[in-house]
């Protein structure tokens, strides 16, 4: 009965993981598929409760345990969703991410250590631990990495940017494999265990470290499809069919969404692992050509053009992100259409610092939905637009990817944003992007370059606005 | 029993890779977000393990503290997944007043 029982409940969670998974791909349904998801969780905890009532060892002092570990994890977790601003939101994943993968990280050590206790003999189980411990570790320490990068806490020493870095992660990826296989040979002894430890994790910081700031995106959605390897790792170990299932499912869909980001970005994901710090590498190295014909104004120009505008496209980037700068564009954007011009905000698939992440900044900074238009949507409208807007965006930009063939980032998609009457772009100075292309865009007659942080230049272009009389009620 | 576990990683393997065939950029972020949540499924494991230690005070430790940043992981990716998505839905309530 209770077997009956437990599979059912195991059934309907695998159920609607799957639907919440289906329906987080759809806008209108999105909200409720992760509301479904989360509802299937803690339906498998239940079944999982239900199924071990009545074992002698589910006493008292488990229970203690169990609620202990929740109430850490649980409270922390819900503040740390409740606090954390929107613009932090790649590290934040990042963040939970590590902790997924420590979870599987000590499961499969506790029953390394105590196999008996856990069911965990014979090599199929020691295989699953070794799995688990591996993943576990990479995924934890190249998490926590991903995380500290992207927050500045932590830059790539230069040696890590040089080939050495090479020799250093296939060294530690064989000792890893040393410390598995002997794992395998010898249980009882701690060495193999250890040593698989400690080098994976380091493995870990090894790949995460040297990848730059714009492709770490890339890595963290790969990360997280490595949680996924890792969960379905440590239900091998435990003999759970639905941690297998779940964690299976988290690993191919993470994979096919690194997949989606690559090829919005033009890269492979070979060349993101182990390419290094591409952009750092380009600019020391000249940046691909000097500028020569660059047009720069001033604020009081842009207001002056914008004003006369009937239509205004805005590109915002990975610059408007950093800048935390939705705020400021939505005040200069509803002044503007509070004097009858039409604006609409072009999003490139990967604006932002993940894809998708410029959408729910926009959003957070109320920007109706219906003014976000998509690439493909927004291209044939360029030539009908009076003013762009490029805030912080680069490469996605870049009218070489569709005009030279022999540009490293021919084929990329990108916004026909030349096509425009008028482009202002708003960059901090004339640094590449992460490419470390230079991009022609800059050089046309109908570019004018307006330098500054743009959040500053978005609170000067509000006031010069203001000043000229727009959205005033 | 490992065979079965086989065949359960491969039907679910299949299934994530199709059930996110399509997805629209927008939802990119909050995707990630929410698969990353349901992949704190390992709650289960450290559960498992806290149930299964009987007086072994390291093993429940090592259970306890798994289960913490489970949980961590579970109960955080979930609501900034729908703190992300709350942001979405209640747009085109709005549209009116504009």
């Amino acid at each position: 009965m209770s077997d009956l029982l437990k599979y059912s409940i195991e059934l309907v969670a695998v159920l609607l993981l799957a639907l919440g998974i289906k329906g987080l791909s759809k806008v209108r349904s999105a909200r409720g598929a992760n509301q479904v998801a989360a509802i299937a969780m803690a339906l498998a905890v239940l079944g999982l409760l239900i199924s071990y009532a009545g074992e002698p060892s589910f006493n008292a002092q488990a229970w203690t345990w169990i609620i202990g570990g929740t109430a850490v994890g649980g409270v922390l977790g819900a503040v740390m969703a409740q606090r954390v601003p929107m613009t932090s939101m790649p590290e934040t994943v990042a963040l939970f991410n590590g902790c997924g993968g420590m979870s599987s990280l000590l499961v499969a050590l506790a029953a390394a250590l105590y196999p008996a206790a856990l069911d965990a003999t014979g090599p199929v189980a020691l295989v699953s631990i070794v799995v688990s411990v591996f993943v576990g570790s990479i995924t934890f320490t190249g998490s926590i990495v991903a995380m500290a990068k992207l927050q500045g806490w932590l830059s790539t020493p230069p040696w890590m940017q040089s080939k050495l870095r090479h020799v250093f992660n296939i060294a530690l990826a064989v000792a890893a494999l040393v410390g598995a296989v002997e794992m395998i040979r010898n249980a009882d002894s701690g060495t193999g265990l250890w040593l698989l430890i400690v080098s994976s994790s380091l493995l870990g910081i090894g790949v995460t470290l040297p990848i730059g700031g714009a492709d770490m995106p890339v890595v963290i959605s790969l990360l997280n499809s490595y949680s996924g390897v890792a969960a379905a790792a440590a239900g091998f170990v435990v003999g759970s069919q639905l941690l297998i299932v779940a964690g299976a499912m988290v690993g191919a869909a993470g994979l096919i969404l690194t997949q989606v980001m690559c090829n919005g970005m033009n890269r492979s994901l070979v060349s993101v692992l182990f390419g290094g710090a591409l952009g750092a590498g380009s600019v020391a190295g000249g940046g691909g050509g000097e500028y020569t014909n660059i047009t720069s104004c001033s604020v009081e120009e842009c207001a002056l053009t914008l004003e006369a505008a009937e239509r205004v496209v805005i590109v915002p980037g990975y610059g408007l992100a950093v800048a935390q700068a939705q705020h400021t564009l939505r005040e200069v954007t509803r002044v503007l259409e509070s004097a009858g011009i039409d604006v609409a905000y072009a999003i490139h698939p990967v604006a932002g610092r993940m894809p998708g992440h410029m959408n729910v900044l926009l959003a957070e900074a109320d920007v109706p939905y219906e003014q976000l238009k998509e690439m493909d949507q927004i291209n044939p409208e360029f030539p009908a637009a009076d003013v762009v807007l490029v805030l912080g965006a680069n490469d996605v930009v870049n009218p070489q990817a569709k005009s030279d063939p022999d540009s490293p980032l021919y084929g990329m998609p990108v916004l026909d944003v030349q096509e425009a009457r008028t482009v202002f772009v708003v960059k901090r100075g004339m640094s590449a992007g992460y490419s470390g292309i230079k991009n022609d865009l800059f050089e046309l007659v109908n570019t004018s370059m307006l330098f500054g942080d743009a959040k500053k230049v978005l609170g000067d272009l509000l006031v010069e606005l203001k000043d000229l009389g727009l959205g005033k009620k | 029993m490992f065979v079965e576990f086989l065949w359960v990683l491969l039907l679910g393997s299949l299934l994530g890779f199709e059930l996110i065939g399509k997805v629209p950029p927008t939802l990119h972020t909050p995707l990630m977000s929410g698969a990353n949540a349901i992949s704190g499924i390992t709650v289960l494991a450290a559960l498992t393990a806290i149930i299964k230690a009987g007086d072994n005070t390291a093993l429940l430790l090592l259970g306890s503290v798994s289960l913490g940043f489970a949980l961590f992981n579970v109960i955080g990716g979930f609501l900034v997944t729908d703190r992300m998505l709350a942001m979405f839905s209640r747009k085109p309530a709005r549209k009116e007043n504009r």
